[in-house]
């Protein structure tokens, strides 16, 4: 179990942690979801132990993580995958890791097979993996030690979606076998996939958590027309507020059986009318992501 | 959302002895291509320096001493470089994540990498000196001489201290730095630079010369290698000891033990 209370962490002017807040449970895939930069990263270290917190506390089975003796035996941590030492083969890596937990030799070899690393491969200098082979090099590390909890900073990211589904089965059985997982990511889709639990996180602060299914389920209703300015006046005259959402569509709180008796009411001809699962996340996913964007979004490529 | 009961970790379960941190780190030294090189370079350079007595000394030089001398000149840089990298390496490389998360208790690492900078450079010079006296015996036999044994146990000994100082200077310059060109830099300029600087202000400046033996390390250590010391020696080797090795030591370990590792 990891228990994180009312951290927070500055940097100069800059609040990258703002009083976060949450608990993973054992038995669940907790998903640490959020833009680049909204301090999912500061709070894993400070979890990790790699970097101290202003104020608040973290916590791995009720003790610090630096109390924890042998921690790798306890806690497996994947902060960045690439953070290794290029001229090393990714055998080495496990055995240096292995040599310094305590474990038998024998470790190494059931990590590599299980990640799928061909003897052949765990020979090679890892300045010549691909970012997908550095991810499951750095899974391998993290379960060498046999922990109960799993922290893994962007796991998958640089894997292929077979990879993403391979990590999805690994960390479900690790979850079913009682295991806590933290895993973060950027991308709400990857989170989906592979998480239970979202701990949804902007600007330093989270912003919403809950289970996969409360999120999703959370989200009122989408309505579109072949005229979406009629369709708005229909919905304000029935006094429902509604906001734009995806291609002319409109999104609002009101249930669906409300939306389609003010479209009757107002003669406005619907293109789609349904709940709208996912899209009360989604958008204020995108909300978060538009609030840190460089960019300004423009329709085409968007999602690049 | 969690109403699972709480696990607690049973924290009076044995953490990771410090003999398996050394016993890490010195395979941590060894394991890389640059690394094992940069090993191997000790015992390419220390035949180097002899074979080059050899050739080029004349027959009156042909002794043990000078087999010494030359070795000791390219380990004086040679063996803080190793003792610098396998500090710096832990940022440059950026293993520090990896490192740090598995020895949450850094000291015990810093501690690890002193001793086995110590320990390799220690067993460096002993090599040496065993390839300096195959060179003194084959050198004497080539020239026809009987070898010379020109080096007694002291002397022997404040060479090897000679060395550890530099490696601990060059060890304190990579805790403090953290970056492996400004360390190797910081420790040139220690070596080669300081010296003739505080010379030249003690032979210029008189009321320098009168405290220089308090704050010049590299001086205040000389008497160290000439045997024995007198009371105001030690004093004089602890006050400038603090400045130079001391102070900077405990600013770049605490450093190390606070800092943010990214």
């Amino acid at each position: 179990m990891i228990t994180v209370k009312n951290l927070s962490k500055t940097y100069g002017s800059f609040r990258a942690v703002d009083d976060v807040s949450f608990t993973c449970r054992p038995g669940a895939v907790t998903g640490f979801l959020g833009p680049n930069g909204a301090g999912k990263s500061t709070t894993m270290r400070i979890i990790a132990g790699l970097t101290l917190p202003d104020a608040g506390e973290a916590h791995v089975s009720g003790v610090r993580y630096s109390d924890v003796p042998n921690p790798g035996t306890q806690i497996g941590v994947l902060l960045d995958a690439s953070a290794q030492h290029a001229g090393r083969s990714g055998r080495e890596i496990l055995t240096i890791g292995a040599l310094t937990m305590g474990l038998p030799m024998s470790r190494v070899d059931e990590m590599l097979e299980l990640v799928s690393l061909t003897p052949e491969e765990s020979k090679r200098k890892v300045r010549n993996y691909s970012l997908g082979m550095r991810q499951r090099l750095g899974i391998a590390h993290a379960l060498l030690g046999d922990p109960k909890i799993l922290m893994l900073d962007e796991p998958a990211n640089g894997l292929d979606p077979a990879g993403i589904h391979w990590m999805r089965s690994l960390l479900r059985e690790y979850a079913n076998r009682g295991g806590t997982v933290l895993l973060s990511s950027h991308l709400l889709h990857e989170v989906q996939i592979i998480a239970d639990e979202l701990i949804v996180i902007g600007n330093g602060k989270i912003v919403a958590q809950g289970t996969k299914d409360e999120l999703l389920a959370s989200a009122g209703t989408f309505v579109r027309a072949t005229d979406p300015s009629a369709l708005a006046s229909a919905l304000t005259s029935a006094g429902i507020s509604a906001t734009p959402s995806g291609e002319g569509g409109l999104r609002t709180d009101a249930t669906p059986e409300q939306v389609g008796a003010a479209a009757l009411q107002g003669q406005v001809a619907l293109v789609e009318l349904r709940a709208a699962e996912g899209a009360g996340l989604e958008e204020l996913f995108l909300e978060l992501t538009a609030s840190t964007q460089r960019e300004a979004v423009t329709p085409e490529g968007a999602n690049a | 959302m969690s109403t699972a009961t709480p696990i607690k970790v049973d924290t009076s379960r044995p953490g990771i002895p410090l003999s398996r941190i050394v016993k890490v780190e010195l395979r941590k030294m060894f394991d890389t291509r640059s690394g094992f090189w940069l090993m191997m370079s000790i015992g390419i350079v220390a035949i180097l320096a002899t074979a080059s007595v050899i050739a080029f000394a004349p027959d009156s030089a042909i002794q043990y001493g000078s087999f010494g001398t030359a070795v000791g000149v390219p380990f004086a840089l040679l063996l803080p470089i190793i003792a610098i990298l396998s500090v710096t390496g832990e940022w440059s490389q950026r293993t520090g994540l990896v490192t740090f998360t598995l020895l949450p208790h850094r000291g015990q690492v810093v501690w690890a990498k002193a001793i086995v900078s110590v320990v390799v450079a220690v067993v460096s010079m002993l090599l040496a000196f065993a390839i300096g006296a195959v060179g003194n015996v084959l050198g004497a036999a080539i020239n026809g001489l009987d070898p010379v044994w020109d080096l007694d146990l002291g002397q022997f000994l404040a060479i090897i201290l000679a060395n550890v100082l530099g490696v601990l200077v060059g060890f304190m310059l990579g805790i403090l730095v953290r970056n492996s060109a400004a360390a190797i830099v910081a420790y040139v300029a220690y070596a080669y630079i300081l010296p003739g600087l505080l010379g030249f202000l003690a032979a210029t400046q008189s009321w320098f010369d009168d405290i220089r033996n308090w704050i010049d390390f590299n001086n205040a250590q000389g008497p160290l290698f000439d045997g024995s010391l007198t009371g105001e020696q030690w004093a004089q080797l602890g006050t400038s000891g603090l400045i130079w090795f001391v102070i900077p030591m405990a600013i770049g370990v605490r450093f190390v033990l606070r800092s943010e590792v990214k």
